[in-house]
């Protein structure tokens, strides 16, 4: 695995952002006619990232900025790259043979390939497709992350504040010690995000976290979603066109490993400006 | 890639633009009614207004089942918005036709003010308004919209000419106050009418091309 992210490999006039200062008003409607332009604090800011497989080539010169405390939605045809591209983020294609990556990632202004790789993923947790609960208690679970990064508090306080957070003590505060596989998919799923919300991250990365879930499961982790941007900045990738609309507040569309246009969810599913998210959105492929 | 929802979509693009000649057909009847004598015409009108008011509920329902099944998306998303705004457009377009043809009933009891100039400019440009907008919600024609908005201006100036004239007749001969109120009652319904066309060029523009340019003067930043 060879990362090459240094600033000096950046090609110089590298493509603007698609994301203009108009695109970082706020998008609560009450502010976006009250307030004047607002530039919104960036926690992840991405210029000129290439990825490739081998010498397959899966991310294109892509620059995208991250709004603290907001859900950005990564939507796209299947292969486009958005998986890859948020792998990225929290250096999770590094466990991928022959892979590299070029460009620079800051996380609140510091290159992650600069940070230490076990600090970084503390700081910026993941939540996958499929619920990936280890083989221990419920419990076991969300304490992993607490024990391994040598949390000398409470546990049991922070289990609890973790399980509700992710909206799950109340289901499962009788059954700690239970195996996490005794959870229907979407309590572990829940568990899952729990998991990764008790190391307390500032970034949390979601692959299409409600694939595999129902639409009453899907509704629960689009609230708590919802809950949790007060006091974290998140990224989803989703094949769900009405659950990116509900469920954020700016939405990227990608095409064969291209970022093609990034703005304010409302704006990109009612007026998109690139003909190819219109045809996309609408249905017309992919 | 063709879609099924393609062909829902113009279906009800047809339902409205049948609605729309049921509208535009009842106010030049209405205004016929008027301007020819022709009391039979009036009473087509009020007789047609179910089937405007019937086919409100039907492009509704199909909207509503639309947004429902399809959870529509840019383009189609706008569309449907527009054709349910064009829809309330189109219905109280027919409703004014019906007041016009009631005050034709009540018109036509009595001679005959003056000669009518005003009323059948008015009319035309009203109706051409209604054409017009709805040729270019087909056509997706931005222009043709712009300038229905542009048309507005003109049947507001002819409506306020025409309250000038019927007043100093109001004034003149007292015998004519029943008649004059009920033309200035038809003015006041053309220009409406006039509105309602302005509504629906609005909504056609939001759909072609994404723009809210209702209420100009406000700053939608």
């Amino acid at each position: 695995m060879e990362i090459a992210a240094t600033k000096d490999k950046i090609v110089s006039g590298a493509p603007q952002s698609a994301l203009s200062v108009k695109a970082f008003r706020d998008p609560v409607p009450m502010e976006k006619t009250t307030s004047p332009t607002i530039e919104h604090k960036l926690r992840l800011t991405i210029s000129n990232l290439n990825f490739y497989y081998g010498a397959k080539q899966a991310v294109f010169a892509l620059s995208l900025k991250i709004p603290t405390n907001r859900v950005t939605a990564l939507i796209g045809p299947s292969g486009c790259g958005k998986s890859t591209f948020l792998r990225t983020l929290n250096r999770m294609n590094e466990t991928i043979r022959n892979t590299r990556v070029e460009g620079e990632v800051l996380l609140d202004g510091q290159d992650i390939h600069s940070l230490d790789v076990v600090g970084l993923r503390r700081r910026v947790g993941m939540v996958f497709q499929r619920p990936n609960p280890f083989p221990k208690s419920i419990y076991d679970n969300v304490a992993y992350g607490l024990r391994i990064n040598g949390y000398k508090g409470r546990l049991d306080d922070l289990v609890e504040h973790s399980l509700r957070r992710a909206a799950l003590w109340d289901e499962v505060k009788d059954y700690l010690k239970k195996s996490a596989f005794a959870l229907s998919g979407g309590q572990q799923q829940r568990l899952c995000i729990a998991r990764a919300l008790a190391v307390d991250p500032e970034v949390l990365l979601l692959d299409e976290p409600c694939s595999a879930l129902d639409p009453v499961t899907t509704a629960k982790i689009e609230e708590l979603m919802f809950q949790l941007k007060d006091s974290c900045t998140m990224a989803i990738v989703t094949h769900n066109m009405q659950q990116a609309a509900r469920a954020s507040d700016f939405t990227a569309f990608m095409l064969d490993g291209h970022l093609i246009e990034h703005s304010e969810t409302s704006k990109l599913f009612t007026t998109p400006t690139d003909p190819r998210t219109e045809a996309y959105i609408t249905g017309r492929f992919g | 890639m063709e879609r099924h929802f393609d062909h829902d979509l113009e279906e009800l693009k047809q339902r409205l633009l049948w609605m729309g000649s049921l509208a535009e057909r009842a106010a030049h009847q209405a205004v016929h009614a008027v301007l020819d004598a022709e009391e039979h015409l009036a009473e087509v009108v009020l007789s047609e207004e179910d089937a405007i008011n019937e086919m409100q509920i039907e492009i509704d329902e199909r909207v509503q089942r639309l947004l429902a099944t399809q959870q529509p998306m840019a383009a189609d998303l706008r569309f449907l918005l527009a054709v349910s705004r064009i829809n309330g457009d189109l219905e109280r377009i027919g409703d004014q036709a019906v007041n016009i043809a009631q005050s034709a009933t009540r018109i036509l009891r009595h001679p005959q003010v003056k000669p009518y100039v005003d009323l059948p400019r008015m009319s035309e440009l009203a109706e051409a308004m209604v054409r017009d907008s709805l040729n270019a919600l087909v056509r997706g024609d931005q222009e043709l919209a712009q300038s229905v908005l542009r048309r507005d201006d003109q049947v507001d100036r002819l409506r306020d000419q025409l309250f000038r004239e019927l007043l100093a007749y109001m004034m003149e001969d007292s015998a004519q106050v029943f008649n004059a109120f009920e033309l200035i009652l038809v003015a006041k319904n053309l220009e409406r009418i006039g509105d309602h066309a302005t509504n629906i060029a609005e909504d056609v523009i939001y759909f072609v091309a994404g723009r809210d340019v209702r209420h100009p003067a406000l700053d939608r930043r």
